[in-house]
């Protein structure tokens, strides 16, 4: 049931989504394609803004991956995370999620491969995986897009997110689906 | 906050590939992470054109200003400050769209439109207001209906049912937003009462005034 709702939602988002603004548009008489070029172009230069820190950030994290800092971290945080119920297994996802989109993508296959989907450890970090985000990588594009330097508190309340997340995937795939 | 974080990862990786004996790896990707940011920034680059133009459509069909009058209540909420019927608002509301149905290509470049808004309402530009934060934090939480991605993969993997995580993903994905927000909120709060001190570049430029 919850199934095919989802699956009608993930296949029509889009195409309804686009489809009102393209209508309404048309109602309201805009010259729709002249309008959309001047989007574009904004959206552009948006592009070549965020680019010198993409640069920066994903320099930074392809060097920390090939590093093995990851690994040395992991066996530090593994103990502390299995007391609170956070299965070891997901451990390296965890630090990863934050850094690398792509990453932690690849690092979730692994995890299904190795473990299983339908085990614990494979749900907790399919719901990990899914409920948070690439929090440095939307950090840094955001505020490299409109120039600010002094993020102030974002990153702290950024992590505090992040490490709700991470308890509370493992709690939720308890309760829920014991 | 994020030149400290930089030169740590940075430094942290080098020190680490001299360790485990990889810092030949880390060379490499250190020579290759430009590269990569181009590359991706190309793919971004083609959904951001895509989005910025119907978001431009959007905005002058009134369909943005519909949905900020419906959401209102919400926005009041999230940024007191902010007109919920301004472009700032308009453009977060989009963004905040996106996010729930998933549309991760989407929700970036409507995302930084709202950024552009809110730094022409910034009192302190170069400096991230409170709204930002909090908007930013919105988006690092990421609020999400269907995980897409990860269903997919669960489907391949052969997952009994790829989608029962669901509830589990929607406690996780809202309870964590809350956190980071009124953690935000708090932070902010405490922030503000430092920033009544006048900051040097002001007292400086006052100073200059009265001589």
């Amino acid at each position: 049931m919850t199934l095919d709702i989802a699956g009608i939602l993930a296949r029509w988002a889009v195409p309804v989504f686009v489809a009102a603004i393209l209508v309404a548009g048309l109602v309201k008489k805009v010259p729709v394609f002249d309008e959309f070029t001047v989007g574009a172009a904004d959206g552009l230069r948006s592009c070549v803004k965020v680019l010198p820190s993409l640069v920066a950030l994903l320099t930074a994290v392809s060097m920390l991956r090939a590093s093995g800092a990851m690994e040395l971290l992991t066996a530090a945080v593994a103990p502390l995370a299995q007391k609170l119920g956070f299965p070891a297994e997901a451990v390296p996802l965890a630090l990863l999620r934050p850094v690398s989109g792509s990453g932690s993508l690849a690092m979730l296959e692994n995890v299904y491969a190795t473990y299983g989907v339908d085990t614990l450890v494979g749900r907790v970090a399919s719901v990990l995986q899914s409920s948070t985000e690439t929090t440095f990588y939307t950090i840094a594009v955001y505020y490299g897009a409109v120039g600010v330097k002094r993020t102030r508190h974002t990153l702290g309340a950024a992590v505090a997110g992040d490490l709700c997340g991470i308890v509370l995937s493992s709690l939720a795939v308890r309760m829920l689906m014991g | 906050m994020l030149n400290g974080l930089w030169v740590g990862i940075m430094l942290l990786s080098l020190v680490a590939g001299a360790a485990t004996g990889r810092l030949e790896q880390v060379t490499n990707a250190l020579l290759a992470g430009g590269g990569e940011a181009i590359q991706l920034s190309l793919t971004l680059g083609g959904a951001m054109c895509l989005w910025g133009g119907l978001m431009r459509v959007a905005e002058k069909g009134g369909l943005t200003t519909l949905l900020a009058r419906a959401m209102a209540p919400l926005l009041r909420l999230l940024f007191p400050k902010l007109d919920p019927a301004g472009p700032a608002c308009r453009a977060i509301l989009m963004n905040m769209a996106a996010n729930l149905l998933g549309l991760g290509n989407a929700a970036t470049p409507f995302g930084l439109k709202a950024m552009a808004e809110l730094e022409k309402a910034n009192p302190e530009p170069g400096t991230a207001s409170n709204h930002m934060v909090v908007f930013v934090v919105l988006n690092t939480a990421s609020i999400q209906l269907i995980p897409t991605t990860v269903a997919t993969l669960r489907l391949r993997y052969g997952a009994a049912a790829p989608l029962d995580i669901l509830p589990a993903v929607w406690l996780t994905s809202f309870a964590s937003a809350a956190a980071a927000v009124t953690a935000a909120k708090i932070l902010g709060s405490g922030a503000g009462l430092s920033r009544r001190r006048p900051r040097p570049k002001a007292r400086r430029a006052r100073e200059k005034a009265a001589a």
